[in-house]
C-alpha cells in the first residue's frame, strides 16, 4: 500500500500492481475527500449537479478554446480546493490525454479537409479538419476526466451515493453501488493475497498453460468466494431486520455558499454552451 | 472498450441511455422478483467480482497478456438479469472512480457490454451447451465460445457507435466534432483487436473458470443450464429429473427386445456342445467360417465345461412360455432388473462405507 516503485515482471506481477494501484486510489480519492477544501465543503449533491452541468458542457461544446477554458476552470476548481495537482493530472488526465492522443493522431491525416502541412519523408498529408478533430478528442478527454475526477477526490463515496438519491436514480440501484464499492476493496485485497501466495510458492518459469490455469483457477476462487460472501452478508443483513426494503439517511442541508456555487456551475455550463455553439 | 468522454455525442448518449434504462428495469424486476431479499447482496458481490476481475492480466498464447470483462462468466452463473446490474454496477463505478469509461458515455459502455455482451453470451451459451450434463467438457467449450462471441458483439456495436459520429457531427469546416473515423476505419480497427487479443482474453477466462467450477463447484452453474440437464454424481435433485429419458428409453427398448427373434443365423462363437453333431448346425458354423469345417465331435474340454451351469431361461425363452416374442421380451426385462438391483445393492452398499468413514473422521478429529 505504499507508493514505492515496484518492479515490474511479469503478468502476475502487473496483476498485483493494478490491483494495488487501485486500493492506493481508492484510498487516496478518500484521504483527499476528507480534506477541507472549497469543493469538500459543498453539498454533494451541489457537486454533482454543478460538475455533471460542466460535463455536459464539455460534450456539448463545438469550439476548442471553449472546452480548453472549461478545462482551464477544472484545474482552477482543483486548485482552490487544494486538491493534490501533480496526481490529478499525471495519474488521471495525462494518461487518458495521452491514450487519446494515440488515438487522435491518425486523425490529423485521415481526416479529409483543407492540406496545411505534409509529413517529410512518408508524404502523409496534415489537413486542417484533422487538426481541429484532434484537439476537440484530447481538449474533451482532458477536460471531462479532469471534472469527473474533482468529484471523486472532493467527495466520499457514499456521499456521492446518497446524492444521486436526490436525482431520482432508484434506492435499490443506489444501495448496490454502495455494496459494490465496499466489497470491491474487499476482493481487491483477497485477490491480491492469492497472487501474491502463488508467487511466493511459485519456483522457476511458469509455462504459458500453467499461467493460464493460474488466472482461471484465481478467478474461479474468487467467483465462489463472492458467492459464499453474498450469501453471509445476506444472512448478516437478515440478523440486522433487512426485509428487502432500503433507507437512507439523508441529512444534506443546503447553505448559502451551496446555492452560489451551484449557480456559477450552471451560469458557466450555460455560458459555455452558448459560446460553443 | 470502455468509451471515454467525447468521443460520443451527447444526443448518441443520451439515446444509449434510453437505450439501457427498459434493460435496467426489467432486470432490476426480475432479480426482485425472484431474489427479493437476496437481490442487494448477491448483484453487489458479484459486480465487486466482475470489477476485480477485469484486472486481471490474462496470459495469451503468443506471450502477450489482455483483460477481459467477465460478461459471459456473469451471464453464465447469474443468468442475463443478473448479469446486465452487476456488469452495469462494475462500469459505473469504474467510470466514476478510475475514469475508465466516461461519465457521460456510462449509458453506452452498460449497453454495449452489460447488455448486448450479457444478453448475447447468455444465447450463445445456452445454444451450444444445450441439454449437456453440467459437468461436461461441451459446457467450458460453450462457455469459452460465448464469451469469444460476446466481446467481438460488443466490440462491433461499440464500433458502429464510433463510425456513426462523423457522419452526423461535424463543426462549421467539416471537423468531425467527437469521434473522427468512419465506419470503414472504426470497425476493422476495433474488431482486429477484439478478434485476436481481446476475444481470446474472453475465452480463456469464461472458459477456464467453467472449467475450474465443474470441479470444484457445479452448482453455480446449474441456475442458466436449462431444465432436466444431468448434474454430475452426487446433485441428487437435478440427477433425478435428468434419469427420467433414460428410463423411458429403457422401456422402449425392452418393448422392441423380440425384433432381435427377426434376426438369422447363429453368433460366431457361440455354439453348443449338440450343435457339433446336428448336420443343419455344422452348416451354419462351416459357412460362417470361412468354408472351414467343424470338427466331427465336439471338443472335450467345451462339451465338459458346457454341462457345468444349466441357465434357467436358456436361450432367452422361459419353458413356461409359449409364444417366443413374449419370453424374449420377459427376459430382457427380468435382465434389466437383476442388473438395476446388482447396481442399486453396490451403490448403498458403497454409501453405508462412505457414512461409517466420515464418522470415523469426526471421531478422530
Amino acid at each position: 500500500m505504499s507508493g514505492n516503485v515496484r518492479p515490474r515482471g511479469g503478468f502476475a506481477e502487473r496483476t498485483v500492481n493494478g490491483l494495488l494501484e487501485a486500493m492506493e486510489r481508492a484510498m487516496l480519492a478518500e484521504t483527499n475527500a476528507a480534506g477541507s477544501g472549497w469543493l469538500q465543503r459543498l453539498d454533494p449533491r451541489v457537486k454533482l449537479a454543478g460538475l455533471l452541468s460542466l460535463v455536459t458542457a464539455v460534450a456539448m461544446s463545438h469550439r476548442a478554446e471553449v472546452i480548453a477554458a472549461l478545462f482551464g476552470v477544472g484545474i482552477a476548481m482543483a486548485v482552490a480546493s487544494r486538491l493534490p495537482l501533480s496526481t490529478l493530472l499525471s495519474g488521471v488526465s495525462l494518461a487518458t490525454v495521452a491514450f487519446s492522443s494515440a488515438l487522435a493522431l491518425p486523425a490529423i491525416f485521415l481526416t479529409p479537409g483543407r492540406t496545411v502541412g505534409t509529413v517529410p519523408v512518408v508524404g502523409w498529408t496534415i489537413t486542417a479538419q484533422g487538426l481541429t478533430t484532434a484537439g476537440y478528442l484530447v481538449l474533451r478527454v482532458a477536460a471531462t476526466t479532469t471534472l469527473g475526477f474533482l468529484l471523486v477526490f472532493s467527495t466520499r463515496w457514499a456521499h456521492v451515493l446518497k446524492a444521486l438519491r436526490a436525482f431520482r436514480v432508484p434506492i435499490v440501484f443506489v444501495v448496490i453501488l454502495g455494496m459494490t464499492y465496499r466489497y470491491i476493496l474487499l476482493l481487491l485485497e483477497a485477490a491480491r493475497d492469492m497472487f501474491d501466495a502463488r508467487r511466493s510458492r511459485t519456483v522457476g518459469p511458469l509455462t504459458g498453460g500453467e499461467r493460464r490455469r493460474l488466472v482461471t483457477q484465481g478467478a474461479g476462487v474468487l467467483l465462489a468466494k463472492s458467492l459464499h460472501l453474498s450469501g453471509e452478508v445476506f444472512l448478516a443483513m437478515q440478523a440486522r431486520g433487512f426485509r428487502g426494503e432500503v433507507y437512507l439517511l439523508d441529512d444534506f442541508v443546503m447553505a448559502r455558499a451551496d446555492w452560489i456555487a451551484l449557480a456559477s456551475c450552471a451560469g458557466v455550463a450555460l455560458a459555455a454552451v452558448w459560446a460553443g455553439r | 472498450m470502455h468509451i471515454p468522454d467525447g468521443y460520443l455525442s451527447p444526443t448518441t448518449c443520451a439515446a444509449l441511455y434510453a437505450g439501457a434504462a427498459p434493460f435496467w428495469f426489467v432486470a432490476i424486476r426480475r432479480l426482485e422478483r425472484t431474489l427479493h431479499t437476496r437481490l442487494v447482496p448477491r448483484v453487489s458481490l458479484f459486480a465487486a467480482f466482475s470489477f476485480v476481475v477485469m484486472m486481471f492480466n490474462i496470459p495469451l498464447p503468443g506471450g502477450t497478456t489482455g483483460h477481459a470483462v467477465g460478461m459471459a462468466l456473469a451471464a453464465i452463473v447469474l443468468g442475463p438479469a443478473g448479469a446486465i446490474l452487476a456488469i452495469s454496477t462494475a462500469l459505473i463505478i469504474q467510470a466514476f472512480f478510475f475514469g475508465d469509461g466516461g461519465i457521460t458515455a456510462i449509458g453506452a459502455n452498460c449497453f454495449n457490454m452489460a447488455i448486448v455482451g450479457s444478453l448475447v453470451a447468455f444465447v450463445v451459451y445456452r445454444v451450444l451447451a444445450g441439454r449437456a450434463p453440467l459437468d461436461s467438457p461441451r459446457r467450458v467449450v460453450a462457455a469459452g465460445l460465448a464469451g469469444y462471441v460476446a466481446i467481438n458483439a460488443a466490440a462491433l456495436v461499440t464500433a458502429i457507435e464510433f463510425g456513426l459520429q462523423p457522419l452526423f457531427f461535424r463543426d462549421a469546416s467539416g471537423a468531425p466534432l467527437y469521434c473522427p473515423y468512419p465506419l470503414s476505419v472504426a470497425v476493422p480497427a476495433m474488431m482486429i483487436g477484439h478478434l485476436t487479443i481481446a476475444g481470446i482474453a474472453e475465452l480463456v477466462l469464461t472458459g477456464g473458470v467453467v472449467a475450474f467450477l465443474q470441479r470444484t463447484d457445479p452448482a453455480l452453474l446449474a441456475a442458466t443450464a436449462g431444465r432436466g440437464v444431468m448434474a454430475p454424481a452426487g446433485n441428487s435433485a437435478v440427477a433425478s429429473g435428468g434419469l427420467r429419458p433414460l428410463w423411458i428409453t429403457l422401456g422402449v427398448l425392452l418393448m422392441l427386445t423380440p425384433l432381435g427373434l427377426l434376426a438369422g443365423g447363429a453368433a460366431w462363437g457361440e455354439w453348443q456342445a449338440s450343435d457339433f453333431s446336428d448336420p443343419a448346425s455344422r452348416q451354419v458354423i462351416a459357412a460362417v467360417s470361412l468354408g472351414q469345417p467343424p470338427p466331427a465331435t465336439p471338443p472335450r474340454g467345451l462339451e465338459r465345461l458346457s454341462s457345468v451351469w444349466t441357465a434357467p431361461l436358456r436361450d432367452y425363452a422361459p419353458p413356461f412360455l409359449r409364444s417366443a416374442p413374449v419370453g424374449y421380451a420377459l427376459s430382457a426385462m427380468f435382465g434389466a432388473g437383476l442388473v438395476i438391483l446388482a447396481i442399486t445393492g453396490i451403490a448403498a452398499l458403497l454409501r453405508v462405507r462412505q457414512r461409517a468413514g466420515t464418522a470415523d473422521d469426526t471421531v478422530s478429529l
